[in-house]
């Protein structure tokens, strides 16, 4: 079956030079675009008309476009990762607007990822809070059988599930305080309920949150605005277990 | 003269691999301090031979185009790793899981890498658990496998529908604990733009910053390319946006022979291609079929009304469906190679059976699987899966079949690499995707993961000190050397003619056109004809694209298409030489299908006497014809047969 045909949209967009450049909102429209099609696909059918233009096409990241990488990060109509639920912007679809609608689309805001151009925000604050201590001291060789350390079914799964965060910072984008907590503690969570994570799990999650306050992050209120937009919903449980892994960590000092 | 040496170590095939660790040259402690790795790349090749290099002590700078390390394709490998574990007492070994790789890659690999890579597989689990990768767990604790195509046993290793997503953050984790203690510096936003070769070895590379558009000199005394494949030649393809064979390509122009350039894995289920607006395909995973079976309509009139919408599948009665992949191949069913259930869902559709309106689906049928297994096992095993085709598709998989259609997803040619992963050119290796070696003209599935951990955690890091031994005298690499100056010269001035075109079509004009040419001549079914018509057709647009280009914005700024401009400008030629290539391979193997070389009834047909071996192409200059190297395959411990999956 043919999918219908959105006949026009006005795309209202942040475009900025560079990290240094004022921004501002440029409006554009845009006509006949799938309702099957992806919405960087439209973005990229407005980028193809823009250079025929001899317009700077909107520069946005973007790569695996499979929902799984965590590049993309729009904030659009209001949301990270757009109206639909459980979907990175690369797998959120036409057919969830509507002809004639307005689109906004602004990037990640907060000053833990500054703007680079457009769309594009810098998140190596991320990269840096998990080189603070997300990972289990193991050098190459010399581990045990993969079946030495059995781990019920249930750990594993629950470890899978904080473990599925792709990075994207829709969490941080989505939250009123720029917090990470959300991301920090996925990470905390899932080394903490495998017995390999466990061993380091208290310095870990010293190191972490410290490093996540050093960045410029804001705290968290509990508003649920993370796990609400996060497209892998990780739950705030995990919140929940890194202030105990936490604490635990502060007590034994 | 030979002019390819692969170093294949002497021995039986169980002994090669000790025997060489035992004889290879190893680097001090002292000394590996002062000697500086480039690693290009941070998917699973490049992200675990980086941490793993840096544990040793050597001075790692890595290299990625994306924002993160963590961000590389390795990211988006659903089903799983394969590795001779015999948990399942089923049978399984080193040998079994070394047959059948060389089988699947129908008998074009080389036995020697193939058997190394089956020996270390059951390392390669062992490391990720120890890394906390949540793989999937049985009740009783233990580690959980399932069944893959190509194979009998059930030797796969998973976590949910995201394996290569856990096993990339294992590797990315080890990554970061090297980058916290100052082992490596990670360039990330940087893409290599050329190769540095002085006094005949790899010196270093020219990188482009993509946020400042800045050019910049990087030394060391080994470079590690592992870029992944060329797959986006074909425009819509499975890879990410962003991959590309540009660097593996600069290193083909310094002297890296490339390896086998024809053979791209074409995967058998991927959500079909929709109207003309769609960038990229996206994968279902192989391990769908454990319990998904495809079929057809046996009615063509069938066919013909589910084409225009008038009746949906669950209307067609079981007797009316073909389950063809069963009907032909009744030993491995809907657990054929790719390449093999890619071909029959193609002969279905030519056949006019094609389920979607373009004519261009089969069905993937899970309704039996739910009947016998219960909707919850089901959700368990491929929840995100069937997520992400509802989201896709807008159609319920647990309600209504899935369709697919075949789609580019891997290369299995790329740089030629010797035993020790080492290219032509002295001091350059190639890991992962990125180089040829194993997977013959056909990659089982679950394998591509086992390969890139494989090369970087357990043989580069050995293989690179019996190099790296000799250098030990040889200072850092003084990036101000004449052969950087020409290199990041020659880097500008192709940037700057890019820019300098100001024509009126955009970059994705010109992919889009690549791609239709590379997908209709050189993709699935290819003959003599068609080639030869490619090779023109290639160089002519190539010509229009260089005169027409329109690409707005500054060379010194971040300019997203710029970036694909470059890469375009060496997919051209890859698929140039992909064409040369399948040309000169009359005859059918693995991925690589001739017309003029099948069976009575269809199926591909090898030409062992005289095809037995790897095609390494080496560069000659400009618009000069690559001449061409053969190294031929020796089958020491495997009697060749045509591939049988009946």
């Amino acid at each position: 079956m043919a999918d219908k045909i959105l006949k026009k949209l006005n795309i209202v967009v942040w475009r900025q030079k560079d990290a240094k450049s004022k921004g501002r909102f440029e409006t554009y429209a845009i006509e006949n675009i799938s309702q099957g099609s992806s919405f960087l696909e439209m973005l990229d059918i407005l980028n193809y008309n823009l250079i025929e233009k001899g317009i700077e096409p909107i520069a946005f990241d973007h790569d695996c476009r499979e929902g799984i990488c965590g590049m993309c990060s729009l904030y659009v109509n209001g949301h990270p990762h757009g109206p639909d639920t459980e979907v990175t912007t690369c797998q959120l679809h036409m057919r969830k607007f509507n002809d004639g609608e307005t689109i906004t689309i602004e990037p990640w805001r907060s000053r833990a990822f500054p703007v680079i151009k457009d769309l594009i925000v810098n998140r190596s604050a991320f990269d840096q809070i998990l080189q603070a201590g997300g990972f289990v001291s193991v050098n190459t060789g010399g581990v045990p059988d993969g079946n030495a350390i059995p781990i019920s079914h249930e750990d594993a799964e629950e470890a899978m599930d904080a473990a599925a965060c792709i990075g994207c910072g829709a969490c941080v984008a989505a939250c009123k305080n720029s917090s990470a907590m959300l991301f920090v503690s996925a990470k905390v969570s899932h080394l903490a309920k495998l017995p390999q994570g466990l061993v380091e799990a208290k310095s870990r999650a010293r190191r972490m949150v410290a490093k996540m306050d050093e960045l410029g992050f804001g705290g968290c209120t509990n508003t649920g605005a993370c796990e609400a937009e996060c497209p892998k919903s990780i739950s705030i449980s995990n919140i929940a277990r890194m202030n105990r892994e936490y604490l635990s960590a502060r007590f034994s000092e | 003269m030979q002019v390819l040496d692969s170093n294949i170590p002497s021995g039986s095939l169980a002994e090669k691999w000790a025997r060489h660790k035992a004889a290879i040259r190893v680097v001090s402690p002292a000394n590996k301090r002062k000697l500086e790795i480039i690693v290009v790349g941070t998917g699973l090749g490049g992200a675990s031979a980086a941490a793993s290099l840096a544990e040793l002590g050597y001075n790692v700078k890595a290299f990625c185009y994306q924002d993160s390390p963590r961000r590389a394709h390795s990211i988006a490998a659903q089903g799983g790793i394969n590795a001779a574990k015999n948990y399942r007492n089923d049978n399984d070994s080193i040998y079994r899981l070394f047959y059948d790789t060389i089988k699947g890659g129908d008998y074009r690999s080389r036995e020697a890498n193939v058997y190394r890579l089956a020996e270390v597989s059951p390392n390669i689990i062992d490391q990720c658990v120890a890394q906390g990768v949540p793989f999937a767990r049985e009740y009783g604790g233990l580690l959980d496998t399932r069944s893959f195509g190509g194979v009998l046993v059930s030797r796969t290793f998973y976590a949910r529908g995201q394996t290569g997503q856990q096993l990339l953050i294992g590797a990315y984790q080890a990554l970061n604990r090297q980058i916290d203690q100052g082992n490596v510096k990670m360039y990330t936003r940087h893409e290599m733009l050329d190769l540095v070769v002085i006094g005949g070895k790899a010196r270093g590379i020219i990188a482009r910053d993509l946020v400042t558009g800045e050019i910049k000199r990087f030394g060391a005394h080994a470079v590690v390319v592992a870029t992944g494949g060329y797959g986006n030649v074909f425009f819509l393809s499975t890879n990410a946006m962003g991959s590309n064979g540009s660097a593996a390509w600069q290193c083909y122009k310094k002297g890296a022979m490339f390896a086998n350039p024809c053979y791209v894995q074409i995967h058998p289920t991927c959500i079909p291609v929709h109207g003309d607006q769609q960038s990229k395909l996206t994968l279902m995973s192989e391990s769908l079929r454990n319990d998904g079976r495809v079929w057809v309509p046996k009615k063509k009139e069938d066919a013909e009304k589910l084409r225009q919408g008038k009746i949906r599948p669950n209307d067609i009665p079981a007797e009316d469906r073909d389950y063809y992949l069963e009907r032909r191949y009744p030993s491995y069913g809907n657990l054929v190679p790719r390449d093999v259930a890619s071909r029959a869902a193609k002969e279905r559709c030519d056949a006019g059976f094609g389920v979607n309106s373009e004519g261009k689906a089969v069905f993937l049928d899970f309704s039996d699987a739910i009947n016998r297994l219960g909707r919850s096992v089901i959700e368990e095993r491929y929840g995100n899966l069937f997520q992400m085709y509802e989201k896709i598709t807008d159609v319920d998989p647990y309600k209504e079949p899935m369709q697919i259609y075949p789609a580019i997803h891997y290369c299995m040619g790329g740089t030629w690499v010797d035993y020790n992963l080492m290219t032509t050119v002295p001091g350059l290796y190639s890991i992962g995707e990125a180089n040829f070696s194993d997977h013959g003209a056909n990659r089982l599935g679950a394998s591509a993961l086992m390969q890139g951990l494989a090369d970087g955690y357990f043989i580069l890091p050995y293989t690179i000190g019996d190099y790296l031994a000799g250098e030990i005298m040889t200072p850092k690499t003084d990036v101000n050397a004449r052969e950087f100056s020409e290199a990041e010269e020659k880097v500008k001035s192709t940037l700057e003619k890019l820019m300098k075109v100001k024509g009126t079509k955009p970059v994705d004009y010109y992919h889009k056109a690549l791609g239709h040419l590379v997908w209709e001549y050189i993709g699935m079914s290819r003959n003599e004809a068609g080639l030869k018509k490619a090779i023109i057709e290639i160089q002519a647009l190539r010509t229009e694209f260089w005169g027409n280009v329109k690409i707005p914005g500054e060379l010194n700024n971040l300019n997203q298409e710029l970036e694909k401009a470059g890469r375009l400008a060496d997919f051209f030629d890859i698929a140039e030489l992909m064409a040369r290539d399948a040309l000169n391979r009359n005859e059918s193997c693995g991925g690589h299908f001739r017309e003029e070389s099948c069976t009575e009834d269809g199926e591909a047909k090898r030409n062992d006497e005289e095809f037995t071996y790897v095609s390494a192409w080496e560069y000659q200059g400009e618009n000069k014809e690559p001449v061409l190297h053969k190294e031929s395959l020796t089958f020491e411990s495997i009697k060749l047969s045509q591939r049988s999956y009946k």
